[in-house]
């Protein structure tokens, strides 16, 4: 399958500051795909690099068949862009700001109210149509971006930071309707974030980004399989008994077979690594062998692990550097 | 028989519109709706789609609709005191201008309250200023700037559209200022305008659009430079500050320098003379103040400094509008250019600074 977004080489540089460093990224039709990064990491560069606003000094950025430097107005034409500052008129209504974008984009009219008017209903904004945007909330302006990226009927959505700001509810629903909407109309979704709990729920894919570079992509079981030495699971038992002394018994017990990576004991915690998912493994064995359980707890990493321990990697490679 | 009745009928009805002026207008109204209706279907270019909101925008504004208060208003006290000293302008015989009754309008005042014209020339640039000081960096900081850059418009149709709409608020006001200065004219004189009345009215409109769309011009271009809109504001209107109030001095301050020791020979009186105008005539605002005087009052012939040759026997008298407008000409060339230049300099600027706040 031909990549509808694809990054080659790209490279901005700010003086001797690498904002983006050799980029190469590809993404396809119809994926919701998490650009993660802190602060500063050059997610919003690469961004605006894709659609044709800043010019790379390097590279080339494909957007649906379209080179962004050199045929910005194609490529905006079919991507909708959500800037992470929205950006809309506060001094007028939410429906006049959507006309506008939609006017803008070369639809007339009486077919940019109908459509308007039904996106505002479909992100629940249905009763504040009329309402001026400065009185809405953090959580409707970003319901109204939602609407406003894709009012021009886009191929592509990139959404910056869409999830900044608003409550723990309020992103579940917004991620909700952005998933949503993805698999109903065929999006491919953008989303370029630093909180990685609520990118997990939605993402079929992310890349890391780290001081302009993209460390690591991937599905999430992938990465923490890549990253973690191969051993994405933790077990955590706690037996009736302290059997700090018995360590090397256990060991012997349970490294029979080969998923088993590594088990360490601290009087009744006992906790083991492994590649694949043999809890229910472990606990017949140790039963089997007479422990008594009382606790027993799978670990699974999450992306706050992944992405802590690429941090604590990129620190330690600075700390050599510097 | 009812058959014949219907058919009566219906014959009546056509003989009805056709002979109903009110029905046939109503007709016409319906169909021109349907057709503002089809109208609407239609697609607007994008960038006349962003002089629309400019345009409504600058007329929903506050600052907008206060500063018309505050021109209407003065122009309307001008009004009053000419028509007040409108009757003595025009008894006075000597005067080679006491013929044209409209000008004496715009221009005579009985010293309580400068004319028309002296106060567009002071208020005009304050206008153009409060139409452009934010045009750009309030878009940036609002962050609607990346949002619409976003949309499939080229960069400079915003730019474009921003002056347009201002050009276009600017232009409607100061030409229904002036056609309604003429119409109370007209009222309460009971004289009508000469063609060349008017047309030197219309010139003296169209020339002050242009200097207020300099300072417009000028404001955006702050605009783009600074962040913070008040900045941008304080520097339009210091270097307006400058022109109108300093820099006469600053002028009559190197005049002084520069005044030749013994000033007898001719020759380097009139060097030194045309030095002085030069650097008097770089300022707009005296460029503008020249051309208006020239336009308003037909019997101006010259604003550079005449010799006694050029002088001797000429009758003072008016001068039709094509030497008037030659004699501006000048004038206008100076202020067109430094309009274009701001503007081209804005749109350097614009297209080469990083979108992103």
């Amino acid at each position: 399958m031909e990549p509808i977004i694809k990054l080659n080489n790209l490279t901005k540089q700010y003086g001797t500051f690498k904002a983006v460093d050799a980029l190469n990224l590809e993404i396809y039709k119809g994926e919701i795909f998490g650009l993660l990064g802190p602060n500063g990491a050059g997610k919003s560069t690469t961004i605006m690099m894709m659609l044709g606003l800043t010019e790379p000094h390097f590279g080339s950025a494909l957007v649906c068949g379209y080179n962004a430097t050199e045929n910005p107005i194609e490529v905006k034409k079919r991507v909708g862009y959500l800037p992470d500052t929205l950006g809309f008129y506060d001094n007028r209504t939410g429906l006049e700001n959507l006309l506008y974008i939609a006017r803008l984009n070369g639809i007339s009219e009486d077919i940019a109210i109908q459509k308007a008017t039904e996106l505002l209903t479909r992100v629940g904004l249905e009763k504040d149509i009329h309402k001026k945007v400065g009185t809405y909330s953090r959580g409707m302006k970003q319901r109204l971006g939602l609407a406003d990226v894709l009012i021009k009927n886009p191929e592509i959505i990139v959404l910056d930071e869409p999830t900044l700001g608003i409550d723990p509810k309020g992103v579940r629903s917004f991620l909700k309707l952005i998933h949503q909407l993805s698999r109903e109309e065929q999006l491919t979704v953008l989303l370029s974030s630093h909180h990685l709990h609520q990118v997990q729920q939605v993402c079929d894919r992310v890349g890391i980004f780290v001081n302009g570079k993209l460390i690591a992509e991937g599905d999430i079981p992938t990465l923490s399989k890549k990253l973690l030495d191969e051993a994405p699971y933790t077990v955590e038992i706690r037996l009736q008994e302290n059997h700090q002394e018995n360590l090397i018994a256990i060991q012997n017990l349970l490294k029979q077979t080969q998923d088993i990576k590594n088990v360490t004991i601290e009087q009744d915690y006992l906790s083991i690594t492994c590649t694949k998912d043999i809890t229910a493994y472990i606990a017949k064995t140790l039963i089997n062998a007479g422990f008594n359980l009382v606790h027993l707890h799978k670990k699974e990493f999450g992306l706050d692990d992944i992405y802590q321990r690429y941090f604590e990697n990129t620190d330690e490679n600075y700390r050599q550097t510097a | 028989m009812i058959f014949t009745n219907v058919i009566l009928k219906i014959q009546m009805k056509t003989i009805d519109k056709l002979h109903n002026p009110i029905s046939f207008i109503k007709e016409q109204i319906a169909s021109s709706l349907l057709q503002t209706k089809t109208s609407k279907q239609e697609k607007i270019h994008p960038f006349w789609v962003m002089v629309q909101k400019e345009t409504a925008d600058h007329i929903r504004s506050w600052r907008f609709i206060i500063l018309l208060t505050l021109i209407v208003l003065t122009c309307f006290g001008a009004l009053y005191t000419s028509i007040g000293s409108l009757q003595e302008a025009l008894s006075n015989t000597k005067d080679p201008n006491h013929a044209f009754a409209f000008l004496k309008l715009l221009t005579a005042t009985d010293g309580t309250l400068p004319p028309y014209h002296v106060f567009i020339g002071f208020l005009g640039p304050l206008l153009g200023i409060s139409l452009g000081f934010d045009a750009i960096n309030s878009e940036m900081n609002n962050g609607s700037l990346v949002r619409i850059m976003a949309q499939p418009v080229h960069r400079d149709y915003l730019i474009n559209a921003k002056f347009t709409a201002a050009l276009i608020t600017i232009s409607m006001l100061f030409f229904s200022l002036s056609l309604l200065f003429v119409g109370c004219g007209i009222l309460v004189t009971g004289l009508t305008p000469s063609p060349e009345e008017f047309l030197r009215i219309l010139a003296f409109t169209v020339l002050s659009i242009l200097y207020v769309s300099f300072w417009l011009n000028l404001s955006i271009l702050f605009s783009v430079k600074f962040r913070q809109a008040a900045t941008s504001a304080l520097t339009s209107i210091a270097v307006w500050l400058f022109f109108t109030v300093f820099y006469q001095f600053a002028v009559n301050i190197i005049a002084r320098a520069l005044i030749p020791a013994n000033g007898v020979d001719p020759m380097k009186m009139l060097g030194y003379k045309k030095l002085i105008m030069g650097l008097m005539h770089i300022v707009p605002s005296q460029l503008f103040n020249d051309a208006t005087t020239t336009l308003l009052v037909p019997s101006v012939r010259s604003l550079g400094p005449l010799s006694y040759s050029q002088m001797y026997g000429a009758i003072p008298s008016a001068l039709p509008l094509k030497e008037s407008l030659l004699i501006v000409w000048p004038q206008l060339t100076g202020l067109i250019a430094a309009t274009v230049l701001c503007f081209a300099i804005t749109y350097y600027l614009f297209m080469r600074r990083e979108i992103r706040a």
